[in-house]
């Protein structure tokens, strides 16, 4: 099972490769709706995205509230 | 559909569609693209009676209440009408909001019955202000078997056998209580009665009527007031269908349209967008000689329909664009007159009808509606059957406050005479909405009179709920405003909550002074977030209670400072 560090690090990779932003520009602690510029919606397309790379179910209520990446990362991490 | 002027209250007439469509669908529940639950009539009776049965047994009963905190779900309309049957008040909360401010609604509305949703119980177990809650009987849904529950009771298992006692009530009785905003100063509670949403219901079901094969899919949130209406008591009052996704994943709501071949929904702006950016992008892949073809047939279309919609004739001019939509949608509803033009423009040029409404939940749901006699799409329609609209004081472009009467417009706010009283004036409600109503009585919008936003996923935002995540700022004093009330603007669209600040003496706004506002800010769920800054140079005006008077300072901003200038975004 990979580490928390390392499931972050994939999500910041499909995020800048999603949104087309290059990944430097992308850090832990950033609020994905500012640094990408998306709505809500595009952020469940980007839930989609990761569902399918880590071969897990997240339910939409796993999103509320959330907005940065690390976040994120600790919501996915406890479901692989 | 019944005939709702024989009905005094909601539960009678729902009462009555349970035995008057025994074996038609009333209910579809799908998570992604699993069907988990498929009822009739006659199915959903069944589960909701044991429930209003076990709740007469709690003593609950006529005129008390009892939230539900839900996402759109089977469960939640079965719980509202068990709580209407014995003859309680229904107060739906935004299941969207922090677990703190749930607790607060509770409280506000005086609940003594909650349906909850587990991950939601789960929350506000956890909050430190979970010690306050006082509601009685807590029913938690889906909830796995290990889970801690506190002293809350399984919603799968809290049945009891045997008929419960109909309670009748009256028309003029409260059926629910909305809370149009409001977890920071002052909760906004919307006493509705039941021919408040019976007249809505005859008035909205008029011009887009429901029966039984019609299925609504229903994605706005339950609790807020349009999905309450036709996502449930208008197609459930005329034998029709809701279908339920435990999703809003757009893959999946796109599917949802061709698998349960939908008639009607209900779209905010952002995920009507989202639909035209994903058609666009398809549209935008056919190679050149199919992409010119397509688009003399949207121009043939246009042409044909452009005194009113010809349905049957734009499926075949257009077949595929239909046949992604399910080929059975009559009209999708949005709201707002922030929705833009090009995109209500482009479906309907596909011969996809959108109706671009307006309405509040203190007027009950919608006030006008877009009739397609002819489409419209610069205006938020004509009034509704039954509606009485006026422009209050208009300027000399005919720009004036719209107020609203009709039998939709509530009772009041609940524990707020002062708030009533300056909000329905002689029986007409105020809506702080700026308005002219056009030469062929279609309304057009145009800005905002009151101190608020709407975001473009339809939520109401007041300056006053937020303040609080910036108490600690290091500043002399700083007040939130919504940029449209300083700086008044007749259009709607990209409004934006500004925070203006009052500096210490010697104090300077520097890098480290923008990310103590960004710390706060981040705190807050993205679509109430502030926006933007002002650094103001005076001490804001106080009453002798030393609240800030917030008008006065911002008609005192709007004069001295410029926008362009003043206003830093963040």
């Amino acid at each position: 099972m990979p580490t928390t560090d390392q499931t972050l690090e994939e999500i910041l990779s499909l995020a800048a490769s999603h949104f087309k932003v290059p990944r430097e520009k992308l850090s832990a602690d950033d609020d994905f709706f500012k640094t990408l510029g998306i709505d809500s919606l595009q952020t469940l397309d980007l839930l989609t995205r990761l569902e399918h790379h880590f071969q897990i179910e997240l339910p939409d209520y796993e999103l509320q509230g959330v907005s940065d990446f690390r976040t994120l990362a600790n919501r996915i991490q406890a479901r692989l | 559909m019944l005939d709702l002027r024989q009905y005094q209250s909601l539960g009678a007439a729902l009462r009555d569609a349970f035995a008057r469509w025994p074996n038609e669908t009333c209910l579809i529940e799908a998570d992604r693209d699993r069907e988990k639950t498929r009822l009739t009539y006659s199915d959903f009776k069944e589960m909701a009676l044991p429930l209003a049965r076990a709740l007469e047994d709690t003593e609950f009963g006529p005129g008390d209440r009892a939230a539900i905190i839900m996402t759109n779900q089977s469960k939640w309309l079965i719980s509202a009408y068990a709580i209407f049957y014995v003859g309680g008040i229904l107060v739906p909360l935004d299941y969207k909001l922090t677990a703190a401010e749930h607790l607060q609604l509770l409280a506000h509305s005086k609940s003594n019955v909650l349906v909850v949703e587990y991950y939601l119980w789960r929350a506000i177990m956890q909050s430190p202000e979970f010690k306050t809650l006082k509601v009685g009987t807590v029913l938690v849904t889906e909830a796995p078997a290990s889970a801690e529950l506190a002293s809350a009771f399984r919603w799968e298992e809290f049945r009891r056998k045997g008929e419960p006692v109909f309670a009748a009530r009256r028309r003029e009785d409260v059926a629910c209580i909305v809370y149009s905003s409001g977890t920071g100063g002052r909760p906004k509670g919307c006493v509705l009665t039941h021919e408040n949403y019976l007249e809505q219901c005859t008035s909205l079901t008029a011009w887009y009527p429901f029966w039984p094969g019609v299925r609504y899919l229903s994605i706005l949130p339950t609790n807020h007031a349009i999905d309450f209406m036709v996502g449930f008591i208008g197609p459930f009052v005329c034998g029709a269908c809701v279908v339920h996704l435990r999703t809003l994943r757009p893959e999946y709501v796109r599917d949802a349209f061709v698998r349960y071949r939908i008639t009607y929904a209900s779209l905010v702006p952002m995920v009507l967008k989202n639909l035209e950016r994903g058609l666009r992008a398809k549209f935008d892949e056919l190679p050149v000689a199919k992409r010119t073809l397509l688009n003399v047939i949207i121009g043939l279309n246009k042409l044909l329909t452009r005194w009113r919609p010809n349905l049957p004739l734009s499926r075949k001019l257009l077949p595929q664009v239909h046949k992604a939509f399910g080929g059975q949608l009559l009209a999708l509803f949005t709201g707002g007159a922030f929705m833009d033009l090009s995109t209500l423009q482009f479906f309907y040029g596909l011969g996809i009808a959108v109706a671009n409404g307006y309405g509040l939940t203190e007027a009950g749901t919608a006030l006008t509606l877009n009739d397609f006699k002819p489409f419209r799409a610069d205006t938020v329609g004509k009034p509704l059957p039954g509606m009485e609209l006026r422009i209050l004081n208009p300027d000399s472009e005919g720009i004036g406050e719209v107020a609203a009467r009709s039998k939709t417009v509530m009772s009041h706010y609940l524990d707020d005479p002062e708030l009533t009283a300056q909000t329905i004036v002689d029986g007409w409600l105020l809506t702080g909405d700026l308005g002219r109503f056009d030469g062929t009585g279609h309304l057009q919008l145009f800005g905002r009179k009151k101190n608020m936003i709407v975001t473009e996923g339809g939520k109401n935002i007041y300056p006053e709920d937020i303040e609080n995540v910036f108490e600690d700022l290091p500043v002399k004093e700083f007040c939130v405003f919504a940029a449209n009330y300083i700086w008044p603007a007749k259009a709607l669209g990209k409004e934006m909550l500004v925070i203006v600040m009052r500096l210490e003496q010697g104090q300077e706004f520097t890098e480290w002074f923008r990310d103590e506002l960004f710390t706060p800010n981040r705190r807050l769920p993205d679509f109430k977030r502030v926006g933007g800054y002002v650094i103001w140079s005076k001490d804001f005006p106080r009453t002798a209670s030393m609240k800030i008077k917030r008008t006065v300072l911002a008609e005192e901003i709007g004069k001295t400072l410029d926008r362009a200038t003043a206003l830093v975004e963040l």
